[in-house]
Formats: structure tokens, C-alpha cells, sequence
């Protein structure tokens, strides 16, 4: 098959940074607003008032988080909003130490999915923790949102700062 | 021979030519250019020329990575696509094997005798870094404003793979370590290394854990095309046909956050699909080789499952046991994969089509698997991360 190969031209950083090789670089300048919708955008009222919200398939009965107006496992309507806890259990983490552009990060982030407690098994958002050794975290540990002060919340994801470990004293207090 | 016999009467579909640029870290040529250097090698190398082309498929992923908008309008050109039937087929990652799915159902529809299939690349073109991408891969509303990058996800799903199967670092590294010792042996890889051990892939850099450097595919450009025509025309061109006996794709749920991340279901429905098309009843017996999408190491062992060619949770022990090296039962990747030759993303998938359609003949060289093997299947994925698209090649 070598035949069939053909030899690319490599180039290395080098070639751009002292002019060998010729090119051409533009920078887009591009804006969204997104609309939230009508579940989401319950959602976000909700996260504002501090509090999660989920929304109920009438058929397969699975309380759904991030909340939605259909159900795709059914492809019907959901019907009913569901309050949730605010608390819920590490699926998965990670300690990433770089940016999307690798750019090296000396504190690592710790983004997680978390399993909400009040939706359905396997309902997880995606957010971050805090307020933990990142060489501690475990899967199956128990959190709970850490709120921003009310005056600060926008009706955003981000209205909740991260979640941190759930200790004996604060899940008594839910 | 040929595993079409299923349901509905459908036109016998072959591959009788491949040609391919090799895979770099950055390539001088435009994206149209390799595209032509791949279409026009693959077209020599069953002696045919475009006049015997009936339509074209072009696979391509985000436009986003050249800041071209319709970018397979742009490449097109390059594809000999002027004047003929053309699509662009887009699943993201997945694309690289769903373009020949799409060139297979458009001959075995009876609509054509012979398609060229072209997947292109240039990564190299997005600045700082092509992971800019893929962030709006993330929900606007309610994933965007913690400001995630794309390696958060692999992380993410490798550590529960982990968790659920009790596996180390250590066994999955042995992936990373034999593809790009395989990839030493093939004339386009980016990343071939015959003395790379799993020590280097434990000390490389963590990125995300559990990712760390060496257990990730490196951004690449390039492009691979393939000749594919109905059963009349292959006999006529070649001696040697390699028959698609199957097809399958399949997608689970957008809302990533509510999937298992240890399981991925959706590439066992792709390929029962397939596998039923190809009348395969013991894929661990009736697969003799095997090409699954490794873009991270953990993601060969994952799709293996979703295969169903080991149990849940198997995969890191067979590879440990040399099962899955270029001389084992089954051998996987014996092309060095993602990790290995490059991850050129739509043209890393149809690499692998490639690949077992050299090995089915024969051709493959160096990496030539032993036991002239008569069955295998090329894997790819994408989307939101949930897409498998998987075709069963044979002889």
C-alpha cells in the first residue's frame, strides 16, 4: 500500500515564526443570545430562588434533571415539575490541570458529574467542587451546593459557586 | 461471501481502492490539496479515473476547525466532486466510517455502481488550539458558563470506566503502547514509536486525570479515500473485492450527563445492527480483526466492549494477555489507530476502513496481521460523544 501514500508537506512552528511559508489569519467576531426556553428557563428562575428543579415523565416516570419539555426515551411530553435537594452523589471526576488551550493551571479545576438526590438514578449535571483536597475526592461522595449570596445570583448555572463535600451536620440540617 | 442476504434485496457493495497523505502535526497543503492527493491515489490504485465515478460522499468534521463555512462545498473541488452527485455526510468523530456507510447504501440502493468516498482534516488551521472547536459542543445555557474544555468529558467517562471495573492507570496504558508501537510500521503514521513503554505514557504529563498526555491522540491533518462500487464493476476492476457485509449507527441521548459513562450502549446497538446484517451470530469468533476508535487509549477498551468482541469490564485484561497485539487472537488497531498514525478526525475513521481493506488483501506490509484473517470491522464515534458507527468488512 505505500504506494498509495502520499508524502505531506510537514511544517513546523518555526517554518511560520521566520516567514518560510506563507499564510493567511483571521480573527471571527461572532455574538449569540440564546434563548433559555421554557424548561431551562424555569430552571434558571429556580437556581435564582436557590433551589434545583427537575421535570417528570408521565410515562416512563423518570424525574428528569437538567429539566425538559419531552421526553426523549418516550418521546412524549413531560408533565409535572419536580422539586429537588440540592444535594447528591460524585458520578464522576476529574482534576484537569489545563486549559482548553493547554495552558498550564496551577490549582487544578475539578469538574464532576453529579447525581442529584430527588431525580431518578443515573440524573446527573455537570458542575464543579470545591472546598476539597482534589487528592481526596471519590466517586460515590456525598455534596451539596454551595449558593452564592441571593444578591449575587442571576438566574444562572453559576449561581451555584461549586459543590462541596456533604458533612454529617449539614444533611441533618436539609 | 457476502453478508447481504438480510431483509431486503440490496445490491452487493465492495472496496477495491484506497489511497491516503500522510498524517502531520501540520501539513502545507490546503485541505483541498490533500483531499485531491488521497481521491486521486485511491482512483490509481484500482486503475479507474473520475469518469468511472458515479457520485461522490464527502466526510468532514466541524467546519468550525478551518473557519469555513459549508466547508465540503469548499473541499469539493479536491474530491472531484464538480458535476456529479455529492453529499456530505457529518456525525463529528463518528464521521470517518459513517461516509462509506453512506457510500454503501447509495450502490446498494442500485442508484450507483461505483462511489468515491474522501474524508479530509486540516486541525492545524484553528488557533490557539482546535479544542476551541469543540467548546460549544457544551450546552449554551447550562454547561457553557462553567467554562468547560473537551478533555473535562474523556476525563470524566474514563474515570468511571475506571471506577466501575476497578481498573489502574497502568491497564490501560498498554493501549497507548502497542498502537504506537504498531503505527512504527506504517508509512503515514505521526506517532509511531517501537520503543515507547508504558512507564513514558505513566510519566507523561497529567492533563485532565485520569488523562495524561500519552493516553490522547495527537490534532493532526490529513485524508484518506476510498473507491467503493457495486459487485459487477469490483469483479471487473480487481481480483481481490473486499464485500461490506454490514453496516450500523446508532445515537444515545444528548443530555451526556444522564448516560452511563462507563458503557457505551449505543456502539453495541451499532453494532448488533451490523452484525445482524452480516449474519454474524459469535463476533468473537467470526471478527478476525478489529479497528475500534481510540482517540484516548481507555476508548479502545470501552468500544471493544460495546462490541461485544470481550465482556464488560474484559477488554484491559485481554490486551494485558497480548490477545488484541498485531499476533494475538484478535489482533486491534494493527494500524498503530488514532493513537498511533494520527487523529486526523473524519480521515483517522476512514483510515481504519482502510486499513482492513489492506489487510483483508493482504497488503498491509509490515503490519500485515498473521492467519490470513477474512472478517473485520472498523469502529468510529462522535457526535456529543454519542455516536457509534460501525462497518463489518470481509473476504
Amino acid at each position: 500500500m505505500e504506494q498509495f501514500v502520499y508524502d505531506s508537506v510537514y511544517l513546523h512552528s518555526t517554518d511560520f515564526h521566520e516567514g518560510r511559508v506563507l499564510f493567511e489569519t483571521w480573527d471571527p467576531n461572532t455574538q449569540y443570545a440564546w434563548d433559555a426556553g421554557v424548561a431551562i428557563g424555569r430552571y434558571l428562575h429556580e437556581l435564582r430562588a436557590g433551589r434545583l428543579i427537575g421535570r417528570s415523565c408521565p410515562e416512563c416516570r423518570r424525574i428528569l434533571i437538567p429539566p425538559r419539555m419531552v421526553c426523549e426515551a418516550c418521546f412524549c411530553a413531560t408533565d409535572r415539575w419536580v422539586p429537588l435537594r440540592d444535594t447528591g452523589t460524585v458520578l464522576t471526576f476529574s482534576r484537569c490541570y489545563v486549559t482548553w488551550d493547554m495552558i498550564k493551571l496551577e490549582e487544578p479545576q475539578m469538574p464532576a458529574v453529579i447525581e442529584i438526590d430527588g431525580a431518578s438514578p443515573g440524573m446527573g449535571i455537570m458542575h464543579m467542587l470545591g472546598e476539597v483536597d482534589p487528592h481526596s475526592l471519590e466517586i460515590g461522595m456525598r455534596v451539596q451546593a454551595v449558593w452564592k449570596p441571593l444578591e449575587e445570583r442571576s438566574g444562572a448555572i453559576t449561581d451555584i459557586s461549586y459543590f462541596r463535600p456533604l458533612s454529617g451536620s449539614a444533611e441533618s440540617a436539609e | 461471501m457476502n453478508g447481504n442476504s438480510g431483509k431486503l434485496s440490496r445490491n452487493h457493495v465492495a472496496v477495491v481502492g484506497a489511497g491516503m497523505t500522510r498524517f502531520v502535526r501540520r501539513a502545507q497543503e490546503t485541505a483541498k490539496e490533500l483531499a485531491w492527493e488521497a481521491a486521486h491515489l485511491a482512483l490509481a490504485s484500482c486503475e479507474m479515473t473520475l469518469d468511472d465515478i458515479d457520485a461522490v460522499v464527502i466526510g468532514t468534521a466541524p467546519d468550525a476547525f478551518d473557519g469555513v463555512h459549508m466547508k465540503s462545498e469548499y473541499l469539493s473541488d479536491g474530491c472531484g466532486a464538480w458535476g456529479k452527485p455529492v453529499m456530505r455526510g457529518y456525525v463529528g468523530g463518528g464521521t470517518g466510517v459513517f461516509a462509506p456507510i453512506q457510500g454503501w447504501y447509495h450502490i446498494a440502493s442500485g442508484l450507483f455502481d461505483t462511489v468515491l468516498v474522501v474524508c479530509e482534516e486540516k486541525m492545524s488551521s484553528c488557533q490557539p488550539h482546535p479544542q476551541g472547536a469543540f467548546l460549544t459542543i457544551f450546552d449554551h445555557t447550562t454547561e457553557r458558563p462553567l467554562e468547560p474544555n473537551l478533555l473535562w468529558i474523556f476525563a470524566l467517562e474514563m474515570n468511571a470506566y475506571m471506577h466501575r471495573y476497578g481498573l489502574s492507570k497502568r491497564d490501560i496504558a498498554t493501549v497507548s503502547v502497542k498502537n504506537k508501537r504498531n503505527a512504527a510500521d506504517h508509512p503515514a503514521a505521526l506517532l509511531g514509536d517501537k520503543h515507547i513503554t508504558v512507564e513514558d505514557v505513566l510519566n507523561s504529563p497529567v492533563l485532565a486525570w485520569p488523562v495524561q498526555r500519552l493516553d490522547v491522540s495527537p490534532v493532526t491533518d490529513g485524508a484518506v479515500a476510498l473507491v467503493m462500487s457495486a459487485s459487477h464493476v469490483a469483479r471487473r476492476v480487481t481480483d481481490k473485492p473486499v464485500w461490506i457485509e454490514g453496516v450500523g449507527w446508532n445515537l444515545d441521548t444528548a443530555y451526556w450527563t444522564n448516560r452511563d459513562l462507563a458503557y457505551p450502549v449505543y456502539v453495541e446497538e451499532a453494532a448488533r445492527m451490523a452484525y445482524d446484517m452480516a449474519g454474524i451470530t459469535e463476533p468473537r469468533k467470526q471478527i478476525h480483526i478489529a479497528e475500534p476508535y481510540d482517540p484516548f487509549d481507555y476508548k479502545e477498551l470501552h468500544h471493544l466492549e460495546g462490541l461485544m468482541l470481550f465482556d464488560k469490564g474484559d477488554a484491559p485484561r485481554a490486551a494485558a494477555d497480548g490477545v488484541t497485539q498485531r499476533d494475538g487472537d484478535l489482533p486491534v488497531c494493527p494500524s498503530g489507530g488514532l493513537l498511533g498514525v494520527g487523529n486526523p478526525i473524519a480521515a483517522a475513521g476512514l483510515m481504519k476502513v482502510a486499513e482492513i481493506f489492506w489487510q483483508l488483501r493482504g497488503e498491509a506490509g509490515a503490519r500485515q496481521v498473521p492467519g490470513n484473517p477474512k472478517r473485520g470491522l472498523a469502529q468510529a464515534w462522535g457526535d456529543l460523544m454519542q455516536v457509534g458507527t460501525v462497518v463489518v468488512m470481509g473476504i
